[in-house]
Parts: C-alpha cells; sequence; structure tokens
C-alpha cells in the first residue's frame, strides 16, 4: 500500500494524478480462512482489523451482500459521544472515543475526526436530573462531561432559543471531546488498511446459509460458493436475526427504521452537534454547511431502508421550537437504515450457542460512534474467547436479568 | 407510508393515525412455566424478513386494537383482522399464500410445511 501523504499529493499532482491506486483489493473468495467476517460495515471492518492489528490473524474474509459501508455505516449523522450513564456502556464507548481520537494517523486515511464538542439539551426537570446523574457517573468512569447552564448553551449555540414555551433549555450535559467523524471514510479507511494485511473484502457475495457441524461452524455458503472457516463472526446489524436464523439460534432483537435527513446548505451557524431528546431530534452542521438532522425510530418491524414523509415533518416541527431559524430551511435529502433494537437498547457482542460462532449487533440507533470499540472488543472475543469489553454484553443476559438498560439512561436518541 | 384498515371502523387509517404494538398472537407464560419459556416470552420476538402478524391500535380513531398481516420487506398489507383471536383466521392465509407461496411465520405457515413447522 502506497501511504498517503503530502508527499504523494505532490507527486501525483505532477503526474496528472494516474499514480492512485485502488484503496482496497477486490479479490475472489478463497476456500478457507481463519476468520471469516459477515458484514463490511464500520463494526465489520473493525472486527478484522483489529483482529489482524491487536492479534495478528490476517487470514480474514470480510463478505458484503451490498456494497462496503452501504448499510448503517453510510446512513447515520455520523455523532460521536461516550456519555453514557452504565459502566459498560461508558466502557465501550468511551473506548471507541479514544480510539476515533487517533484513526486518522493510525490508519493513514483521513476520516475527518472533528470533536467539536456534543450537547444534549435538558427540557424538562426530568432531564436535568438524569443528566447530572450523568455527568456525576460520568466522572467516576472518567469520562470527561460537565453539566452545564442555559446561559453557557447560549454561548455554545448561538442560535437556539433558550425560552420556548413549551420546551424551555433548562441546561445540558455537554461532553467537549465528542463530535463527529466522516462515516464512509471510516468504512474506506478501515477497508484499506485490512486489504493492505492481506485480508480480501468480498462485496456483491450474500450469505445464503451457515454450516454448522456438530454444533460448530465450519462455514458458509454464499452466492459466490461455498467458504470455510474456523470462526464466523456476524456483524450485520438488521440482518442479524435472518442470519442467526441460518445458523440455528434466536437473537432478542427487532428490525425497525431510522430515518435523517439533511437540509440545503448553508454558511456556518452551528460549531457543536446539539441534541434534543424531549422533542426527538438532533443536529449538527456538516463540512459542506448542511444541517444534518436525526429524529427517532418506527415502532414496527421493517426491513425497507426507505423513510416516510410524515417522519420529515414529525423531526422538523420537533427542532422548530428550538431552533426557529429551522422553519426557513428547505430539506434536500432524507434516508432511513434498518436498526437493530434490543430489549434493553444495549448492544450484543457475544459468543452463541453455535460453536465459534460469534456476533456483534443490537447497536440499534448508536452504531456509528461505537464502532473502533465494538471492532476492538469484538476481535479480542473472537482471538481469545474473552474481553472484558464484552462480558456484560453477552446475549445470556436477558436470561439472568442483567440488563444494561440504556433506553432509561440515554433518553430516546442514541 | 403504511395504510391499514381497522376491522371495526372500517377507515383506511394511514401511519400516524395507528400505534404499533408489536407481535401478534404471544402465548403468554407466568408462574410455573420453564426459564426457557419465561425467557422467550418475555425478550425473544419473531423478527421476520418477510410475512409477519402483528398486534395494531387504532389510536387517533375507535382507540381499538386489532391484527395486521404484513411483509416487512415491501410494506405490503396482506389483510386486517379483530384482535378476539388468537390465530390468523384461514381467509388472511389464504390471502398470504396466494401472494407469498411457502411462508411460514412461527406455527403458522401455507399449510403445505406445517408438519415442518
Amino acid at each position: 500500500m502506497k501511504r498517503y501523504s503530502v508527499f504523494a499529493v505532490a507527486r501525483e499532482a505532477l503526474r496528472y494524478h494516474t499514480g492512485w491506486e485502488r484503496a482496497w483489493r477486490s479479490p475472489e473468495p478463497k476456500r478457507h480462512y481463519d476468520v471469516v467476517i459477515v458484514g463490511a460495515g464500520g463494526h465489520g471492518l473493525a472486527t478484522a482489523y483489529y483482529l489482524g492489528k491487536n492479534f495478528g490473524i490476517t487470514n480474514v474474509a470480510i463478505i458484503e451482500k451490498g456494497w462496503l459501508g452501504g448499510g448503517n455505516t453510510g446512513r447515520n449523522t455520523t455523532i460521536i459521544r461516550s456519555n453514557y450513564l452504565q459502566d459498560p456502556s461508558a466502557a465501550i464507548y468511551e473506548k471507541a472515543r479514544s480510539l476515533y481520537e487517533t484513526m486518522s494517523q493510525d490508519l493513514n486515511y483521513n476520516v475527518m475526526f472533528s470533536p467539536r464538542g456534543v450537547i444534549m439539551l435538558a427540557q424538562t426537570e426530568h432531564e436535568i436530573r438524569g443528566y447530572k446523574r450523568t455527568a456525576h457517573a460520568n466522572q467516576q468512569q472518567g469520562v470527561q462531561t460537565e453539566w452545564i447552564t442555559p446561559e453557557r448553551v447560549k454561548e455554545l449555540v448561538p442560535i437556539i432559543n433558550l425560552h420556548g414555551p413549551r420546551y424551555p433549555v433548562l441546561g445540558g450535559l455537554w461532553q467537549e471531546r465528542g463530535g463527529t467523524a466522516r462515516h464512509d471514510a471510516v468504512a474506506w479507511g478501515y477497508a484499506r488498511a485490512c486489504s493492505d494485511m492481506g485480508m480480501d473484502i468480498i462485496q456483491k457475495c450474500e450469505v445464503t446459509g451457515v454450516r454448522v457441524e456438530n454444533g460448530r461452524t465450519v462455514g458458509v455458503d454464499t452466492t459466490k460458493g461455498p467458504i470455510d472457516c474456523d470462526k464466523l463472526g456476524m456483524v450485520v446489524a438488521g440482518n442479524a436475526s435472518v442470519l442467526a436464523e441460518q445458523a440455528g439460534f434466536r437473537l432478542p432483537m427487532e428490525s425497525v427504521a431510522l430515518q435523517a435527513m439533511v437540509s440545503e446548505p448553508i454558511k456556518p451557524c452551528m460549531d457543536v452537534v446539539v441534541m434534543a431528546n424531549t422533542v426527538h431530534g438532533y443536529m449538527s452542521q456538516s463540512d459542506k454547511g448542511e444541517m444534518v438532522i436525526g429524529g427517532g425510530t418506527d415502532g414496527f418491524n421493517n426491513y425497507t431502508q426507505r423513510g416516510s414523509f410524515h417522519h420529515i415533518e414529525e423531526t422538523v416541527r420537533a427542532l422548530v421550537e428550538t431552533f426557529p431559524m429551522v422553519s426557513r430551511l428547505k430539506m434536500l435529502r432524507q434516508w432511513g437504515g434498518i436498526v437493530d433494537v434490543t430489549g434493553d437498547r444495549s448492544p450484543i457482542i457475544s459468543k452463541t450457542p453455535v460453536e465459534n460462532c460469534f456476533v456483534n449487533c443490537g447497536w440499534g440507533t448508536g452504531g456509528f460512534k461505537a464502532i473502533p470499540g465494538s471492532g476492538w472488543a469484538m476481535a479480542e472475543l473472537m482471538a481469545t474467547g474473552h474481553s472484558p469489553l464484552t462480558e456484560e454484553f453477552s446475549m445470556m443476559r436477558f436470561r439472568e436479568g442483567k440488563f444494561i438498560d440504556e433506553s432509561v439512561a440515554a433518553g430516546v436518541a442514541h | 407510508m403504511l395504510i391499514l384498515e381497522c376491522p371495526y371502523c372500517g377507515v383506511k387509517a394511514e401511519e400516524t393515525e395507528l400505534a404499533a404494538g408489536g407481535e401478534a398472537h404471544l402465548k403468554r407464560y407466568g408462574p410455573g412455566s420453564s426459564d426457557d419459556e419465561f425467557h422467550d416470552y418475555l425478550f425473544m420476538r419473531e423478527n421476520p424478513k418477510g410475512v409477519h402478524f402483528e398486534r395494531w391500535r387504532h389510536a387517533n380513531g375507535c382507540g381499538k386494537w386489532f391484527h395486521a398481516a404484513r411483509c416487512t420487506m415491501t410494506l405490503e398489507v396482506f389483510g386486517t383482522y379483530p384482535a378476539q383471536t388468537t390465530e390468523p383466521p384461514q381467509e388472511i392465509c389464504d390471502k398470504i399464500t396466494a401472494k407469498r407461496p411457502g411462508w411460514s411465520w412461527r406455527e403458522f405457515s401455507d399449510g403445505r410445511k406445517s408438519s415442518a413447522a
């Protein structure tokens, strides 16, 4: 792999940019790999990358039925934060956030991590209490957050209306080192690094069956023929139930649609990420100037990856009181992704009833921010059979009643 | 946008008029049941890519609960039927079979595979 650098740009500028190579190879699948990861989204690619980087396992295939990073990795609102209430969540999300800090250098790929700060607005008395509690918990967990006053919120976000009649801004939970990153670049950067380690990324290759013999995974059947493996990792978000069924077990999750949209590009007006969980909306401004806006999920099972018009209205309406200028913005694009939601709104990174088969799913509405931490932990689990970061996220936790109850802790919009 | 016909008031209601109520025809397990049964009753839900049966409420209408048979992959609605039943009526199953031969959902299916399920 040729490294990207200022010298590479200068060299290519002198020869009409004819020397750039493809960022990753697209090989035909081999018959056998040590590890097969299903799903070339952020989490799957990160898992493969850390398997190679931390454990030296490079005979790895990453299989993707669509195109690389075309699922939820390419459909989110790119927010990165780690201000969670429960210890296990704070640990894995903070691990992820800290890996984002150096990801561009690690991968030699600019993922445009922008630690611009994230505010979660408190707009009811309950939220004040909730966020103060989270701020205290974060202090114990080593996550840097603080409770800030409405005046400080106004300083950080001049376009905000503090004195809305229904939902006044009463303060906020502020994470200074939260922010955003370029979502596609995260997938592309990991893909390039994986390919460079000799891993095979196989796109447009759908898994049609999981082969299990004597309770062990021995491989997968795909549209490009059978592929054998010693270990299998399922990292397929909304499609995890479908894949698990092929392997013969069930997962405690449901797939629903989550939608987001961007406005027309406007001049810079807000340089932090703001989440308003009471009214169900969150917003940041992209480098292109578009306001990136996300809302809540639908309440019914759905695999369509489509949005719906009433959600645009609902989400924008929610933001208009707090951000009056939004009422004059035209919305440009809107899209939907299929998120995998568990009973306690926390992910599953776990061994499964099938030996040598591991599952990483259930990130629900908040997977992008977790990509590096999730990959790091999943790789450790797959390579060694044990990871301190994933212990609490076992799929058996429901049976034992050991929930990681973030549906309450994080409000609604993860 | 999803449109379901309320089997009680006959109104063709769209999504914003309705509240989704999750999987239909759940069997309830209580004291005396095994851990597995109770775990599955509480946390395991069908999550099919295709034919699905659900509970809905005509929340901003007549307020009544009803059932719907729907495809989660295309949002196609096969039919709605009243809540006072523990299994999908034959008429609905026939409609699904016409459009999705070979379908199955939990212990229900198009009839040809029912012994396997």
